[in-house]
Parts: C-alpha cells; structure tokens; sequence
C-alpha cells in the first residue's frame, strides 16, 4: 500500500471522522484517499476553499467533539499557524498531518510559527508500517492533552509503497468528551463555552481573565510537554565513537548505512528521534555518552541540529554533515538521498573525528 | 417586561422612560442572556442584535441544540454571557468553524455572529465560500461600518464620506474605495437562501430585524441551504457623535448605501 493511503486508512481506522484539507504536493493524496475513505463510513471530508479554512472547519468539527484532522505541507501549514495555536490556548485536540518537502519545516512543525505559548507533540515516522503505528497516536495523544497533534512526513512517506496491515481499533473514537459542544446545555444555565479566551462566564462574576486563562492553559501545555513520553529508535551507540541523528525518511537511510558500516567494523552508531517534540533529550545524552563526536544529518541546512546542541549541551562536538537534496521541484527528493552518498558523508565524518 | 402604549392605531414600545414594574437591569435583560450589565458602550446597537436573536432561538425551541459561533469584536463581550453553547472563533474565522460544527451535528441549529471588520475585511473569503457551498448555516452580521474595538477606524463597509479615525475627512473613493455590500453580494450567490438587511435603531426596525433572524433559522431549519442576516448597529463612539444621535445617524448614513429590506428569499 501507498503511504498516503495507509496513513489515510489509519486515519479512519483510528476513529477520524472528519477531514478538510487544500490540495498541495505531497500531501494532495492524504486528502484524496480520505475523500474515498471517509463518506462510506459516515464520516465528512471537506475540500476547503484554503489552509485558513480547512483547518477552520477541523476546528468546528473537533469541538463537537470529532475526531478531526487536516493537513497540509509547510506552504499551507504557514497559514494554518494562527489556528494552531489559539486550538492549543483553546484547550481543542487535532490532527494535523504534515507532509513536508525536505525537512527543511523542522522548526515550523517543533516551533510552530503561531502566537504565544504553546507547544504541539511531533511525530515523525521513518516508514509506512511506523507512520501507521503512529496515526492512532497521535489522535490519542491530541484527545488526552486536549491539544494539536502532529505527524511529520514527506514526499517520499507519502509515496513509497509498503505491505502493511492496518488494524481495526475498537476503542475508535475515544473517551468521553464532557467539554464537546452538542447544543444540549442550551437554557441549562450552565451552556458551555469553547475559547481560546478562557470558559469563566461573566454570571460566575469572573468573565474573560486571560491572565488566569493563559496561566492555566500554559499549565496544561507544560504538564503535556512533560508528560508525552519521548520516542527514539537508538542502534550500536554503546561503543561509537560516531552518532549520527537523523529523522523520517533520511532516519531510515542513516540507519541502513549504519549497520552497513557496523557490519565492516565501523564504531559509528545513530539516533533516530521518533517524537521530534518532545524531543529525545535523554536518549540523545545517553547514546552520545562515551562518544567522540555526534553527526546530524538532515535534509535541510541544520535545524533539528538546535535540539542535539540543547541535549548534549556542550558535552560533546556537534556536527553538521547533511544538506538541501532537492531537485527543480523543491519537493524534497534528489540525487543525494542516496545510500552510498550518506555512506561517503558519515564515513567523511568517522575518519575526521578518529583523526582528531 | 417593557411597557407599551397605543399610539394611534400602532402600538409603541416606550424606551424613553423606566417601565414602572422594572428596577434592575436583569429585569429587561432575556433568559438566554445570563448577566444583565455588560461593557459596551451606551448607545451600542448590537447589544440589541443579540437580544433579540437568542430571543428568536427560545421562541423557535431550539435552545437545547444550538450552538453559536463568536467572532472577535465588541460583541465578544458576549460569547461568555449567553446561555447559549459558544464556540469562540479567530477574527475573521467563524463560518468555517460553523461549517466544520454542522457537518458534524447536521440537527444543531448553527449560527455565527460577526462584525463587518471581522467578516467583511478578515474573513470575506470564508463567508462568501460558506454561501457559495450553501453552507446550512445562518450567518449574523453586525454591521457599523467602524472597527469599534479598537476605537473607530474604517473596515470595508464604511460608507462614502463616513469620518473615521484613518479617515478624519471622511472616506474618499479616490483614497480608500468603496464599501463592500455584502448583504447584495450574498444574494447575488447561488447557494444563499434567505437574505436579509435589518437595522436596531428604532423599535420598528427591531420588530422587523426579529422577523429576518427568525426567517433565516427557519430557513435553516428546513435545510434550504445558507441564510445571512445583516444587522446595521449604533456605534456613536466609533461614529464620534453623541450618544443620542446614533439611530438617526445610522438611518441617514449607514443605511443611505446599505439599504435595509429583504435581499433574497421568505416573504417577510
């Protein structure tokens, strides 16, 4: 199956029951196939007139309670921005899958490019079988932390074709929502509110309080940035002289090259953050414990390196040796997404540090 | 609770004077509306648009299945004073979400409340692609030509002339456009279905601004498709008038290019 379909199907197997999204490469498939996928088991998907609207739309879905998702890729995602993060402030869960062109949306997607405090768990799968293992995740992830959820793919996620097998969830749906809007607390004198600006009700004598409001939501973002348990794949660091950290498709790649090498006697070893927010910190500390230096890889011009830097905090060299592989498309696939090319880099870097 | 008298053949609902059975605010202020004082300013007419819109949710019996989407201007003041649910929107944002709400709870009666800085300036793709898709929605403009929140300035539906704060010497085509008729852009789409232009300064205008809101939950109700009622409001803060001036200000000026009337559909 094709990434995007399996993620697509993983959606609606997770309880998705409602999609809007705008055309654009390469996330264009994912909204195709929850096109097909959503109608017949009752669910909506809206081909919204924008990115502003489409995850608009996911928003007023999620307040009822829904689980709702959008997507789009760093394009798109820039105008989803305000939203996302007034969701965060607003306390309401969602999907958004993010299916970038490189990985140059590092920062976008672990920053967010939104106003004020708020944080949004990232999980970047490196294969098909592993961005459908995510998929019920993150919406159990967005459901409990009442919070946006990410998932982080690209081009060639979407596009590559895997055997996988996507489970039926019985638990589909979730929990209870008590905070979902149905009308039905209408003329109870107790109607709900769902706001970015706070739930006090002017008849509790309170009102509006952003001070106490973004108190509180800034509380319940910090318990979720604590409380999300980081994920990481981590392979022959216990003697390396060498990590090398990559994500995603180019996390796949490093670590095919890395038991290549290890197979010929190479003490070179890799991290493969899986939640890129929170970001793997111990796990990185640990691996790089005992090691010369540390490589990150990225197809991009070095941005998760930030996060490797903030982890070892100084404790070891931080390098740089990946970079921009693209072609006239800018789609984030190229020439040097390539084993023997990654090979030649981290082998570069393996004799550097041995020398030094 | 308001006293009336017959004037003529017409009976008049008395706002120069106290009823003499009411001493509190709370006393005026209708069930859905759970405080009584508010922040707006005296001679704001969209206190008014709001009343008397949950007033038209209780008499339609759809209290216990609507729920209302916030925009943000003055009338924010609101989204946490109803005894309504209140999904609060970004400015600009809150046909989408009302659309994203419907989908998922087709029976809910769903309506949005908006101010023309919000819908017409911020938001005027969302709305109009709401209507194009005949969105069954019921969209509630509250239009005073003024972005009043922020102290008067001018949004897309200032009319020719109108002195804003940006536009000391009133609003000039050559310089700033022209204003934006949404309600006739509205009509003029294919997936509206009921349409219309109300003002509150003036009781009558009230009564009839009541019986548009009702038609458009109506038309909702019967799922024929995206329904729009425009309301001109008093701002005689962001018009720079004295308080008592406003309603024959928005009868002279505001409602001169956006004309009060039945745009499209009903029959009231």
């Amino acid at each position: 199956m094709e990434g995007s379909e399996a993620i697509a199907e993983a959606m609606v197997a997770a309880g998705c029951r409602f999609f809007a999204g705008y055309p654009m490469t390469p996330f264009t498939e994912i909204l195709e196939r929850m096109a097909e996928f959503l109608p017949p088991v009752g669910g909506v998907c809206m081909n919204a007139e924008s990115e502003l609207e489409a995850i608009g739309m996911a928003w007023g879905a999620a307040a009822t309670g829904a689980r709702a998702a959008t997507g789009s890729t760093g394009q798109g995602l820039a105008l989803m921005q305000e939203s996302i993060s007034e969701m965060c402030t607003a306390r309401i869960p969602l999907v958004v899958i993010n299916m970038g062109r490189g990985q140059g949306d590092y920062f976008q997607a672990t920053r967010g490019g939104g106003h004020g405090d708020y944080r949004t768990p990232v999980l970047a799968p490196s294969t098909v079988a592993e961005a459908v293992e995510l998929v019920p995740v993150a919406f159990e992830l967005a459901d409990a932390w009442r919070n946006p959820v990410m998932l982080y793919g690209d081009y060639y996620l979407g596009h590559t074709s895997q055997a996988v097998e996507v489970p039926d969830l019985v638990t589909a749906g979730g929990e209870a929502k008590p905070w979902a809007l149905d009308g039905s607390t209408g003329g109870s004198g107790q109607a709900k509110l769902l706001s970015s600006l706070g739930e006090a009700k002017q008849r509790d004598g309170v009102g509006y309080d952003l001070a106490e409001h973004l108190e509180r939501a800034g509380a319940a973002m910090q318990a979720m940035s604590a409380g999300v348990e980081p994920r990481c794949d981590v392979g022959h660091c216990d003697d390396a002289d060498l990590v090398v950290v990559a994500f995603g498709t180019i996390g796949r790649f490093v670590r095919w090259v890395v038991k290549e090498l290890r197979s010929e006697g190479y003490r070179v070893g890799y991290v493969r953050p899986i939640t890129l927010f929170p970001f793997p910190r111990d796990a990185v500390i640990e691996a790089a414990r005992g090691a010369k230096s540390v490589a990150v890889y990225e197809n991009n011009l070095g941005q998760m390196i930030d996060d490797v830097r903030l982890s070892v905090l100084g404790s070891c060299p931080v390098e740089f040796i990946g970079g921009l592989s693209m072609d006239s498309s800018g789609f984030g696939v190229g020439s040097e997404i390539d084993a023997p090319k990654i090979r030649a880099r981290i082998l570069a870097e393996l004799e550097r540090v041995e020398a030094t | 609770m308001s006293e009336t008298e017959l004037v003529g053949q017409r009976v008049v609902l008395r706002t120069d004077r106290r009823p003499d059975n009411a001493t509190l605010v709370d006393d005026f202020t209708p069930d859905l509306v759970d405080v009584g004082a508010h922040h707006l300013c005296p001679g704001c007419g969209e206190p008014i648009a709001i009343r008397s819109a949950v007033e038209c949710i209780a008499e339609l019996g759809a209290v216990e299945r609507t729920i209302s989407v916030f925009g943000i201007g003055c009338y924010t003041a609101f989204s946490n004073n109803l005894d309504v649910e209140v999904l609060q929107a970004l400015h600009g944002r809150a046909p989408s979400l009302a659309t994203g709400v419907k989908r998922m709870r087709p029976d809910a009666l769903v309506l949005t409340v908006q101010g023309d800085g919000d819908m017409v300036n911020e938001g005027l793709q969302e709305v109009l692609h709401a209507a194009a898709r005949g969105e069954n929605i019921t969209c509630i403009l509250l239009n005073n030509g003024v972005f009043g929140e922020t102290g008067g300035h001018i949004t897309s539906t200032t009319v020719l002339g109108q002195r804003t704060k940006n536009t000391l010497d009133g609003r000039d085509p050559e310089r700033d456009g022209y204003p934006i008729l949404i309600g006739d852009l509205i009509a003029s789409m294919g997936g509206s279905a009921y349409v219309a232009r109300g003002a509150v300064n003036d009781a009558g205008n009230v009564a009839r601004t009541r019986r548009m809101l009702a038609a458009a939950f109506e038309t909702q109700e019967r799922g024929e498709g995206f329904s729009f009622v425009e309301i001109l409001t008093m701002c005689p803060t962001g018009w720079f008038i004295e308080t008592h001036e406003a309603p024959d200000y928005l009868a002279d000026v505001l409602a001169g290019t956006h004309q009060i009337g039945v745009l499209k559909g009903g029959s009231r």
